[in-house]
């Protein structure tokens, strides 16, 4: 008799593992808008300019993608920590420490991956703007929009990086049960302790969060290539 | 039709006008006036300098040496000039999206937008394809999108850098006759080709460039019947200009 009891929890809808993937939702999807935010301005920043030392600046993004997520949270660990500079906001172990952790974490994948979509379509767009003689904010907002769908790939991509990640948010959230715990933390813990159901049934969900977000980036690329011709 | 302030571009002039690149004089001491008037066309081999005489002329480059002037004034920005590249992109949009774009960069009131993209896309005979992702028309369609676009900021001269270069027999047709059709409504077109056929059934006036310099410049008949230059006689007579 096979242990079904990993199943049960997901088909019955297992009160303690709902709680858990909202929180790990709300903090990954938090975070992937606030990279966006900083990301995409700043990608299309690095497309659109030209100065000294942009070329070691975009090399550090693409490097920055790979960025260890321990080492991130223990970044934001010491920035948060009672003695750190940021100590007073006491956010230390809480979901908002966790979402800074994993915008940190996102924001550079969001941004090496904008600055390429945005300048690529630069150097395809650029005489045609000039000839229309379009203004640098409309500029920005035509290529923004026009790579849209692109963008939200970059923005799928941090999201499932954030949502795949652990060590960041062990660090920063402390894997505090009912308040920072994630599905990843969740697993990591559930495993050491032996609870192996709870560990595997968050895995199948985390599983299957991953394939609807490639999913989706997959549609929006068949989408686009449909206007790209 | 949107108002216009009653200043032109025209006559555009080149006054002793060169551009380098890298040392190597892709234009060399031009002096060209392009006033109103029949089309003009600039012909010549393969890196003669069509091209960056016309990006000059439209002011996306700036001369190395010389001046250039669009109506007597200088740096003018290109709101009423307008131009067909060789190898013109679509935005990732519609057919009508790359239209409404152009009208709205050129500063079209968004309530007369819609009226005149129906209009440009019948002027071009793209009826019923606006709603096409633009890039997804033929290569005839695109190029005649393309023209709509430009003609969508309502130039003064519109100038087209070898517009039929990879279009077949008909899609070069229906551009010509959209070129006669631009030039009759007074809007001075400058065009490059290397086509001599297309020359003669479209040029009121040519400009033949060799190494970067002006070799000889005519009205068309002229041209074409008593070349000043032998320069001129070798290209008209079909042999090679190298």
């Amino acid at each position: 008799m096979p242990d079904t009891s990993a199943l049960t929890l997901v088909l019955t809808a297992d009160p303690a593992l709902m709680a858990i993937m909202r929180l790990s939702l709300i903090v990954s999807l938090s975070a992937a808008l606030c990279a966006a935010v900083i990301g995409v301005p700043l990608g299309a920043l690095l497309a659109l300019t030209r100065f000294p030392g942009r070329q070691a600046v975009i090399v550090v993004f693409n490097a920055l993608m790979g960025l260890p997520p321990v080492v991130v949270g223990l970044a934001v660990f010491l920035l948060l920590s009672r003695s750190g500079p940021l100590g007073s906001w006491g956010l230390l172990f809480t979901p908002t420490a966790m979402i800074l952790a994993q915008t940190v974490l996102v924001t550079p994948i969001i941004a090496a991956l904008a600055r390429q979509t945005i300048e690529d379509l630069w150097n395809e767009y650029r005489d045609e703007l000039a000839a229309m003689d379009v203004g640098p904010l409309r500029r920005v907002a035509t290529l923004i929009r026009d790579g849209r769908l692109s963008l939200v790939t970059a923005l799928l991509a941090g999201f499932g990086r954030a949502a795949a990640e652990v060590g960041a948010v062990m660090i920063v959230g402390g894997n505090i049960d009912g308040f920072t715990r994630t599905m990843t933390t969740a697993i990591a813990l559930e495993t050491s302790k032996g609870d192996l159901p709870l560990a595997i049934g968050l895995g199948m969900v985390l599983i299957v969060i991953v394939i609807i977000v490639n999913a989706l980036a997959w549609t929006l690329r068949r989408v686009d290539e449909r206007f790209a011709g | 039709m949107t108002m216009r302030a009653p200043v032109t571009d025209l006559p555009i002039v080149f006054e002793d006008v060169s551009f380098r690149a890298r040392e190597v004089a892709v234009v060399a001491d031009v002096a060209l006036a392009l006033a109103p008037g029949a089309p003009t066309v600039v012909v010549g081999p393969n890196g003669a300098g069509k091209t960056t005489l016309i990006r000059l002329a439209m002011g996306l480059m700036r001369p190395s040496s010389g001046r250039i002037t669009w109506g007597g004034r200088d740096d003018v920005p290109a709101t009423r000039r307008a131009i067909l590249f060789q190898r013109p992109v679509m935005l990732r949009r519609s057919a009508a999206g790359n239209l409404a774009y152009a009208l709205a960069a050129a500063g079209c009131p968004r309530a007369q937008r819609t009226a005149r993209v129906a209009e440009l896309i019948d002027l071009v005979g793209l009826t019923g394809l606006g709603e096409r992702p633009a890039r997804r028309l033929s290569g005839g369609e695109q190029q005649r999108l393309a023209l709509a676009r430009a003609l969508a900021r309502d130039p003064d001269v519109l100038f087209l850098d070898e517009p039929t270069a990879s279009l077949d027999p008909a899609a070069t047709k229906a551009i010509e006759d959209l070129i006669r059709a631009i030039a009759s409504r007074g809007i001075k077109v400058v065009m490059s080709t290397h086509d001599l056929g297309q020359a003669r059934r479209l040029a009121g006036e040519m400009v033949l460039m060799h190494r970067g310099r002006i070799v000889e410049r005519a009205d068309a008949d002229a041209f074409f019947t008593a070349p000043r230059t032998a320069e001129a006689a070798k290209f008209i007579g079909g042999e090679l200009l190298l």
